[in-house]
C-alpha cells in the first residue's frame, strides 16, 4: 500500500534499509525498511512498546543497529564516529517526551543554550533569535521562568523552541502529544505543521495518538511485532483492512495483538498452590 | 559446582566490563582540547559546587578530629612524660595520614553522592541525551568539568582540614591541657618535613581526589534511569570510593613511608 507512491530516493532525508535491532534477546526490529521525505510530515505509529522511541534513537545515533543501513543525507550513520556523529546532529533536532529541558537554565537560557555553544553570534543577534523562537511557540513572555515553573505543555513549547533554534532539516517528536489538555494538544498540533510548512524542515512523529497524529501527517508507518505492518496516507492507513492495523486504528481492546499478556491456562493457573511468603 | 563456576565467570565478565567502561568515559572526558570559550566557566562553577559546598563539613569535622587527637595523645604521652611531644604526634598523623583520607571519606560522603545524583537525575530525565541530540557531547560538557574540580578541590579541603585540625588541636592541647606553646610548635616544625611528609599528603589526596570524582561521574553516567537506579548508584559511589580510598591509602603509604 502507498509504497509505489513514495518520492525516489533522492527526495527522501531518512532512509531506514533492512534495520535489525536486538535488545538482550528480544528483537525490537526486524529488517524494517523506512523513507522520510523531505518537507514532510511522516509518522511512526503502534502500540506501546514496539520501540518506537528506539526508532529515533537510531535515527539519532543514540543506538547502534546490529544490521542495516540508516542514511541521513549522505550519511551512514551508524558508521559515523563520535565527533562526525556530534556534528551530524547539529543538523537535527528532537523533542524529547519530557521535554527535557536543563533544569539549572532558564527558559532563554535554554533556548539560547545550542547558539551559545555551536555560534561565535554576538549576544544581541541570540537575543533577537530566542525571542524569535519564543514568540513563533507562544512563550516570549515565560523566557525568565525556570523549567520547574512551567506546565507540562508549556515544558514542551520551550523544547521545541530550543529544538528549532539552529534551524534543523530534521525534527523528531517523540510522543508530542502525551499527556497534554486539549488547549495544549491543539496548540502543539498547530505548531508542528505551522513550523514544517513555514520553514521547510522535514517531520518525524512518534505517537499512538491516532487521530491527533493522522491530522497532520503526510505519510504515516505503522509498526509492530518488529515489522511495519502497514504504510501509507492517513486516508490508506485509516481505511486498511489488515486485522493488526484495523484493531490499532480502531483501539479495539482484543484481537491479533492480544488483550492478555503471555501466560499459562488460567484455570490451572488458579488451582497452584500459593507460594509460602515469610511475612516481614 | 558448575554453576558456581559459571556465576563466577559471570560476575567476573561482568566486573571487567564496568572498568572497561569507566576506563573508555574517563578517557573521552578528559581527552581532547580544552574548550576555552566555556571551559573555564564550567569549572569555576564546579569548584564552586564540588569545593565550597564541601568546606562547612571538612572545617567542622577537621576542629573535632584535632580535638580528639590532641586529648587521646595527650592522656598516653602524659603517662611517660612526653606530652612535650603532642605537636609532633598530631601533626604527622594529620598531615600524613588523617588530612588526605578523612577529608576524602567526607569529600565522598558530601560531593560524591552529590554528583553521582545529579549526573543520575540529568539520565533519567533525558536531559544527557538531549544534550547529546544538539550536538554537544555530555562527556566534556558535564563530565569533564566535574573530574577536574574534583582533582583540583580534593587536595585544597585535605589542607584547609589539616590546618583547622591543628587549630582544634592547639586548643585542646595548649590552651585547655596547658601543654607548652613553644614545644608544641618547636616539635611540630622539626618533626614535618616539606618534601617526605607534605608533598606526600598532597599526593595522596590528588589520587584521591580523582578516583572519589571518577567513582561518582561514572556511576551517574552509568545509573539505571529510576529513581531506584540512582539510589542505588549513590549508595555504590560513597561505599566504592570508601573503599577505594581506604585500599590505595595503604598501598600509598607502602610506597611513600614503608620500611626502607
Amino acid at each position: 500500500m502507498g509504497g509505489s507512491e513514495r518520492a525516489g530516493s533522492g527526495d527522501n532525508l531518512v532512509e531506514v534499509r533492512g534495520l535489525d535491532f536486538r535488545r538482550g534477546n528480544r528483537l525490537i526490529f526486524d529488517g524494517v525498511d523506512i523513507n522520510i521525505a523531505r518537507g514532510k510530515i511522516t509518522a511512526i505509529m503502534g502500540p506501546s512498546g514496539t520501540g518506537k522511541t528506539t526508532l529515533l534513537r537510531l535515527i539519532g545515533g543514540q543506538l547502534r543497529p546490529d544490521r542495516g543501513s540508516i542514511h541521513i543525507n549522505d550519511d551512514d550513520i551508524a558508521r559515523l564516529n563520535r565527533e562526525q556523529l556530534f556534528r551530524v546532529r547539529r543538523k537535527m533536532g528532537m523533542l524529547f517526551q519530557s521535554g527535557a529541558l536543563f533544569t539549572d537554565l532558564s527558559v532563554y537560557e535554554n533556548v539560547a543554550f545550542p547558539l551559545r555553544v555551536h555560534t561565535q553570534l554576538p549576544e544581541p543577534m541570540i537575543r533577537d533569535l530566542v525571542l524569535m523562537k519564543l514568540q513563533a511557540v507562544g512563550l516570549r513572555g515565560a523566557r525568565d521562568l525556570m523549567p520547574s515553573e512551567l506546565s507540562g505543555g508549556m515544558a514542551r513549547r520551550a523544547a521545541l523552541a530550543r529544538a528549532i533554534v539552529l534551524d534543523p532539516q530534521l525534527i523528531m517528536y517523540d510522543e508530542p502529544f502525551v499527556g497534554q489538555d486539549p488547549i495544549s494538544m491543539g496548540m502543539l498540533v498547530q505548531l508542528i505543521r505551522m513550523l514544517n510548512d513555514a520553514v521547510g524542515l522535514t517531520s518525524i512523529i512518534v505517537s499512538h495518538d491516532v487521530h491527533e497524529t493522522a491530522g497532520i501527517a503526510d505519510y504515516i508507518y505503522v509498526i509492530a511485532d518488529g515489522k511495519v505492518i502497514g504504510e501509507g496516507t492517513p486516508e490508506q492507513v485509516m481505511s486498511a483492512d489488515e486485522p493488526r492495523l484495523r484493531q490499532f486504528i480502531r483501539g479495539l481492546p482484543d484481537g491479533p495483538v492480544p488483550f492478555h499478556y503471555p501466560a499459562p491456562d488460567y484455570r490451572e493457573d488458579m488451582l497452584q498452590p500459593a507460594p509460602v511468603v515469610p511475612r516481614l | 559446582m558448575l554453576n558456581f563456576l559459571q556465576r563466577l565467570g559471570a560476575t567476573g565478565l561482568e566486573t571487567l566490563a564496568v572498568f572497561g567502561r569507566s576506563g573508555i568515559i574517563w578517557w573521552h572526558a578528559l581527552w581532547g582540547w580544552p574548550d576555552w570559550r566555556n571551559g573555564p566557566r564550567l569549572l569555576i562553577r564546579q569548584l564552586y559546587f564540588v569545593g565550597v559546598y564541601s568546606l562547612v563539613i571538612i572545617v567542622v569535622s577537621g576542629i573535632f578530629i584535632g580535638m580528639v587527637l590532641a586529648l587521646q595523645g595527650y592522656t598516653v604521652l602524659v603517662r611517660f612524660g612526653a606530652d612535650q611531644a603532642l605537636g609532633q604526634l598530631v601533626s604527622l598523623a594529620l598531615i600524613r595520614e588523617l588530612g588526605p583520607v578523612v577529608a576524602a571519606l567526607l569529600f565522598a560522603g558530601r560531593a560524591g553522592s552529590a554528583l553521582t545524583a545529579e549526573i543520575g537525575l540529568m539520565k533519567a530525565t533525558e536531559q544527557l541525551a538531549s544534550m547529546e541530540m544538539i550536538g554537544v557531547d555530555p562527556l566534556k560538557r558535564v563530565l569533564r568539568p566535574r573530574l577536574w574540580a574534583g582533582m583540583i578541590s580534593m587536595p585544597i579541603l585535605a589542607q584547609i582540614f589539616n590546618m583547622v585540625a591543628i587549630w582544634g588541636a592547639v586548643a585542646v592541647g595548649v590552651d585547655w591541657l596547658q601543654v607548652d606553646a613553644g614545644s608544641f610548635w618547636a616539635n611540630m616544625q622539626s618533626a614535618v618535613e616539606f618534601r617526605e611528609d607534605v608533598v606526600n599528603g598532597l599526593i595522596k589526596s590528588v589520587a584521591f581526589g580523582a578516583v572519589v570524582t571518577w567513582i561518582a561521574v561514572f556511576q551517574g553516567y552509568d545509573a539505571a534511569p529510576t529513581s531506584e537506579g540512582i539510589s542505588t548508584a549513590t549508595t555504590r559511589t560513597v561505599v566504592y570510593s570508601s573503599l577505594a580510598i581506604l585500599g590505595m591509602d595503604f598501598l600509598l603509604t607502602a610506597v611513600m613511608f614503608g620500611v626502607k
